[in-house]
């Protein structure tokens, strides 16, 4: 089986531009990036479907020349799947846009706190070593 | 009779999602299809696991249609297994979260929601544990990833969803990665059936079969969350309602741990990734063992043992010894129900006190015997204290560690010894903090007549329950189930009074269903303990059926030839 050029290329333009804008911080792009990088694997379950051939309907294609239908099922079943969840992602942005005027990822409050803490300004230090006791 | 039970576990939480959704508007009938139809796929669990432990693996062709065409439904050893522990736990939160809704009310959390959604979570789990088809596994994943979606959403607030966004784009980046994954399967053996790739897959080159296994464990290991692709499970976890934090904490991690067992012991039996998973294993404990000593708030830090915990299981699947996947399996077991306990004590803990940092807690051990106790045992668990399962899990996994000899092997061992510890000295300072410290000497102390006020407030609905709770048969998560399935057709939701005015933080008051899950999900760690003996004795067949993919595959095509 020889690979389709066309499609190769596709593939990778697909998965870098969607690389690209997932890395973003504006939740807007990363949807973007991520209907990118979903439509790129579709395009490559096509690609390794093998040579395209007729529809694959007996009687109306002889076996031989038929094409592969199965991924073309896989391929279905991938898209309304994130149909669903890239609608249900639009949902969560415009709620974070009600809630903070933003649609960037946001840091994690408790995340930050923990890594910026010195130690817990507390009697018991010793739980929590030795560091800056003095 | 197998093929009979086979489809059940995925088509009773469906169609009770279908029919709990229809009768959004009537709680109490809600409640009851979700109670009842988690009952039922716990009790089929349970019969597959008799069955199939006594029979041998057996396979359904769903549709009739021939092997490789449909799709086939297998229950070998380890899923049945997987399948009883998962049914337990979803059973043990569901009674947790009737318990909490039944205070709370629409306070916050939609109910109407939550039981649709949390039945479809259910069908996605079985499906993943029973399918034998690649594609079906895919559907799976995303079945209960849609539906954990809505649950850690629930409420949408601002906290949740912050950590809602993570979620869904880690997770949906992991499948983009399982899709490229199945593409290069199917470019490879041309079929998607696990056990036809199995027999398929050794005729491919050894390199081809490389990358294709990379890509699956790349899939796999995020939503397994191992080191490094773990970073995304302690930043939302945390945030999401106590219930829903206790099954994802419990189970979906595992359906990742799944996968990657069926991936080195089905799929690819020749390309041996031993080295790969070996040193994650050892970061993976490492890491997540040092990030929860770091934590200051308890659901972080049982986020961060739960990772590294997934080291484990890693360890002992990478091993690749029947002993070392023995192990894993135990652990497994283990861990869904020891984490699941665990978080659903820290949401009582968060109900009583009103807070889960440790900057604020103390005196719990004073002021909550019941509580502390409930903490203190699966927490000691956690740590691997002997005679607790955790100690029997992580004893046989260092076992089949020196067993090994290796030098990556004695490395993991010595990574096992380390994180247990670490494990412990974290668990002991929220003991020390949260229980031991005396009330008076930390920082905050929230209102004592508070809670008194509250309790009073919900003390009507307290009667009810009581003689709910007195009804139930021995058994205490049976207690537990039959309890919260009367509580929920006698107790009248606090909804219907309007308490929506009430603040969601501060101490709130817990239901008797509550502590009975927390009770009885605790009561089941330790019948692990005392049971360990048989459960190891599965554990053990179904790894040396899993040493031996023939098994699978004869139970798959031969079964499918005969019903075909």
């Amino acid at each position: 089986m020889s690979a389709n050029a066309v499609y190769l290329v596709l593939i990778a333009a697909l998965f870098s531009t969607g690389v690209y804008l997932v890395l973003d911080r504006s939740l807007t792009r990363v949807l973007l990036g991520v209907l990118l990088i979903s439509n790129g694997v579709n395009v490559l379950i096509l690609a390794v479907s093998g040579p395209a051939g007729g529809p694959p309907i007996v009687g109306v294609t002889p076996f031989e020349d038929m094409s592969d239908p199965l991924p073309q099922a896989l391929i279905l079943t991938a898209i309304v799947i994130t149909l669903g969840v890239a609608s249900f992602f639009l949902a969560l942005t415009y709620r974070s846009w009600v809630l903070d005027s933003r649609e960037d990822v946001l840091d994690d409050d408790e995340d930050v706190r923990v890594a910026t803490q010195q130690r817990l300004e507390d009697s018991d230090s010793d739980v929590y070593g030795q560091e800056g006791t003095g | 009779m197998v093929s009979v039970l086979l489809p059940l576990p995925v088509l009773i939480p469906l169609v009770g999602a279908g029919v709990a959704l229809v009768l959004g508007r009537r709680p109490k009938a809600q409640r009851l299809v979700s109670l009842v139809s988690l009952t039922a796929v716990l009790a089929t669990a349970v019969a597959l696991l008799v069955l199939v432990d006594r029979e041998g693996p057996s396979s359904l062709e769903v549709g009739r249609w021939p092997v490789g065409i449909g799709i086939s439904l297998v229950a070998d050893r380890l899923s049945v297994l997987m399948l009883t522990v998962s049914a337990t736990v979803t059973l043990g939160v569901l009674v947790y979260a009737v318990g909490e809704g039944i205070i709370d009310g629409a306070r916050g959390t939609p109910v109407s929601i939550f039981h649709p959604t949390y039945l479809v979570l259910t069908a996605g789990v079985s499906n993943a544990f029973l399918t034998g088809d690649l594609f079906n596994l895919y559907v799976g994943f995303e079945v209960l990833l849609a539906a954990s979606y809505v649950l850690l959403t629930l409420g949408g607030t601002a906290a949740r969803v912050r950590a809602g966004i993570t979620y869904v784009v880690v997770s949906l980046i992991s499948s983009f990665f399982f899709l490229v994954g199945i593409a290069l399967v199917y470019a490879t053996t041309g079929t998607l059936n696990m056990a036809q790739i199995s027999v398929r897959m050794a005729e491919v080159p050894l390199e081809v079969q490389t990358v294709v296994h990379l890509v699956l464990l790349i899939a796999f290991g995020i939503k397994a969350a191992i080191f490094p692709l773990s970073a995304w499970l302690p930043d939302s976890y945390p945030t999401a309602a106590a219930p829903v934090t206790a099954v994802f904490a419990g189970l979906l991690t595992k359906v990742g741990v799944y996968a990657i067992i069926r991936t080195e012991t089905l799929l690819f039996t020749d390309s041996s990734m031993r080295t790969v998973l070996l040193v994650a294993a050892v970061l993976t404990m490492v890491v997540g063992a040092l990030g929860a000593v770091a934590q200051s708030d308890i659901k972080r830090l049982l986020s961060f043992t739960l990772v590294s915990h997934i080291g484990y299981m890693v360890f002992g699947i990478a091993l690749g010894s029947q002993q070392g996947v023995a192990g894993a399996l135990f652990y497994v077991a283990h861990h869904i129900l020891i984490q699941t306990a665990l978080f659903l004590v820290v949401g009582l803990v968060e109900r009583r006190a009103g807070s889960t940092s440790l900057y604020r807690l103390g005196g719990l051990a004073a002021t909550a015997p019941l509580l502390s106790l409930l903490f203190f045992v699966p927490a000691m668990n956690l740590g691997g204290i002997p005679p607790l399962s955790g100690f029997i899990g992580k004893a046989s996994l260092l076992q089949a560690g020196v067993q090994d000899g290796g030098p990556l092997a004695w490395l993991g061992v010595g990574a096992g010894v380390l994180t247990s510890l670490l494990t412990l000295y974290a668990v002991a300072k929220v003991w020390n903090r949260a229980f031991w410290r005396p009330a008076d000497e930390k920082p905050v102390v929230p209102g004592d007549t508070d809670v008194v006020d509250r309790l009073d407030r919900a003390g009507a609905h307290e009667p009810d329950v009581a003689t709910a709770v007195t009804i139930g048969t021995p058994g205490a998560a049976d207690r537990a189930a039959a309890g919260a399935t009367i509580t929920a057709a006698v107790t009248t939701p606090v909804a219907d009074e309007g308490d929506a005015s009430a603040p969601q933080e501060g101490p709130q008051p817990a239901s008797r269903a509550m502590w009975g899950a927390a009770l009885g999900l605790v009561s089941v760690t330790l019948a692990l303990t005392v049971a360990a003996g048989p459960i190891t004795r599965v554990a053990a067949t179904a790894a040396e059926n899993l040493t031996r993919p023939e098994v699978y595959v004869v139970a798959v095509l031969v079964t499918g030839e005969e019903q075909g």
